[in-house]
């Protein structure tokens, strides 16, 4: 069976847990190879056997001092040695990045921010804000796929996680955009917005300096904060933490609107969540199209209900 | 200095959007046009490093007829001319064509920088400033919350998902910008009057060099094999919070088992 290559996001050696979606995925195709750019895969190796990684191939740390074009000549080279039949990555942006760069080298194709893959690389697209689906497949070469993160649920399998060290020799062009420093922003102990299995988002209705409301909400329940773009345009709310069209993409189990109206630009970012709550004064707000659960009614009141109910019951 | 930046006519969110059936590919009469989102913080970005730089400012653009009015609207934000590659061999094109159509593009046009929105908002697929700058083999500083440029010297801040690197190239670099770099300006009455006597190179495919085999739906690296509009979702429960409405939704989530 024909290699499939998986980049691994990892932070320091702590495998994501969108790998263990795409080695899932990338049993439907072939055999899973995970590729570990920088230190720390002795930690992470477990988890990628634990979920069905045949090959860990590891690569230096100096591949992450340039942007992403290193890691692209990578998964390139090794997708022509080692005969890869697909190469998955995460559909983050620095890894759509890296997939089209990758499918440039390849002369082959890319296709991003996709819900699902089958076993013949053709894959589901979820656009125009969630109105429409789409299957989509590479006509030549080594597909290039951006997976995004809560799309597959992942499945343990064992493998053998054999280890290779592997290494390119970076052209000139791929060193051009050097990184001098990584600033760290504080994000506390709440998990990443994209990754998060359960979201707790604010919109204008939160009101400003009120956001501890969901984050107190959002604590209760393990989950990520995000932020409607009039509350990051309003300064209320640090930008990372955006959903919707011009921000982050999420998927989660479960997705808690607080105060937003649910425009389309919104509902971009967040459409593909599998359960919906929503809480918003206003009954005719498009939000309670999508929700599962809606309550209309003052979010400083539900909210905190809501958070102090979750809290009993645990 | 000499910037060029990247903008693209693309359907505005706020309508219905479709895909023609008979090509799979999207259909851009159905619905009205606007510039691309982030492209206007582009081309605001792309004015400040003149203003700051000296220089001039050129728009890019691929694109049929209506993508006129992204043209006509970033030149009324003040950028001096506009290169528009236009040509229906160019349609269907998927997104790394489109770089490589756009690579070619700047063959004929001189340039320190080269800025775009670091996606648009109907494919989204953000692969374009990495993958234009691949084929052009000079720098990629995607992502940027932020722009230095001192001498040949450039450094941006690149947005990460923990924070943001600091990233250092020589010029010329590919420059794509996100939301929070700037607030794109108003054109003025002034500008909008000008903007018309503003010169649009219009050039074919074949007048940059771009390769008949290497463009269009037919060579596209990709296809969207069908689509179908998304299963409606089972229509939810909504309640008016009667002092009791935080308890409901707690309800609710136990059922699912989320508590």
């Amino acid at each position: 069976m024909a290699e499939v290559l998986v980049l691994v996001d990892h932070v320091d050696g702590e495998v994501k847990k969108v790998t263990t979606e795409l080695l899932t995925a990338a049993r439907r195709i072939g055999e899973p190879s995970a590729v570990w750019v920088g230190d720390g895969a002795e930690n992470g190796k477990a988890a990628l056997a634990e979920f069905g990684a045949e090959k860990v191939y590891t690569a230096p740390a100096e591949l992450n001092d340039y942007v992403v074009a290193p890691t692209a000549e990578l998964l390139a080279k090794l997708a022509q040695d080692k005969g890869a039949a697909a190469v998955l990555v995460s559909a983050t942006a620095a890894n759509k990045e890296i997939a089209g760069r990758t499918a440039v080298k390849l002369g082959s194709g890319v296709l991003t921010d996709v819900v699902d893959v089958t076993a013949e690389v053709v894959t589901e697209h979820s656009i125009f804000g969630g109105a429409t689906v789409t299957h989509g497949r590479v006509k030549a070469g080594v597909p290039v796929v951006a997976v995004r993160p809560n799309s597959v649920v992942p499945e343990a399998a064992s493998g053998a996680a054999a280890e290779e060290a592997v290494s390119v020799d970076l052209s000139d062009a791929a060193k051009g955009a050097k990184v001098v420093e990584r600033v760290v922003e504080e994000q506390g102990e709440r998990p990443e917005l994209t990754e998060a299995a359960v979201v707790v988002s604010g919109g204008r209705g939160v009101g400003e300096g009120k956001f501890g409301v969901v984050e107190e909400l959002a604590d209760t329940l393990g989950a990520a904060v995000g932020a409607s773009r009039a509350v990051v345009d309003s300064g209320w709310y640090p930008n990372q933490f955006q959903v919707g069209q011009t921000g982050k993409t999420v998927s989660p189990n479960l997705y808690i609107a607080l105060g937003i109206s649910g425009a389309i630009q919104h509902r971009a970012g967040m459409q593909t969540a599998k359960n919906i709550i929503a809480v918003n004064k206003d009954p005719e707000a498009p939000i309670f199209e999508l929700a599962d659960f809606g309550v209309v009614g003052d979010l400083h009141t539900v909210a905190p209900q809501l958070t102090e109910e979750i809290n009993k019951r645990k | 200095m000499n910037i060029v930046v990247l903008v693209k006519q693309v359907p505005d969110t706020a309508t219905e959007r479709k895909l023609n059936a008979e090509d799979n590919t999207l259909d851009r009469a159905a619905s009205d046009g606007v510039i691309n989102e982030l492209d206007e913080y582009a081309v605001e970005e792309a004015l400040l490093l003149k203003e700051k730089h000296g220089g001039e400012v050129t728009v890019l653009t691929m694109g049929p007829d209506k993508a006129k009015e992204s043209i006509r609207k970033a030149l009324s934000m003040g950028a001096d001319k506009a290169v528009w590659l236009k040509d229906d061999a160019l349609h269907g094109s998927d997104a790394l064509q489109t770089a490589y159509a756009i690579s070619k593009a700047l063959g004929s046009i001189e340039y320190d920088v080269v800025v775009l929105g670091s996606e648009s908002t109907d494919a989204r697929t953000g692969v374009v400033g990495a993958a234009l700058s691949e084929y052009l083999g000079v720098p990629q500083l995607t992502l940027a919350g932020k722009v230095d440029i001192d001498g040949s010297a450039i450094k941006v801040q690149r947005q990460t998902d923990y924070g943001h690197d600091v990233v250092e190239a020589q010029l010329p670099a590919v420059v794509s910008v996100v939301e929070k770099i700037n607030e794109p300006r108003y054109p003025s009455f002034k500008l909008i009057m000008q903007a018309k006597k503003k010169p649009v190179d219009e050039k074919s495919a074949a007048d940059v060099g771009i390769e008949a085999d290497k463009i269009g739906l037919a060579n596209a690296t990709t296809e969207t094999v069908d689509f179908a509009a998304a299963p409606p979702r089972a229509a939810g429960t909504i309640v008016k919070d009667e002092g009791d409405g935080g308890t409901k939704a707690a309800d609710f989530l136990a059922e699912k088992k989320f508590v």
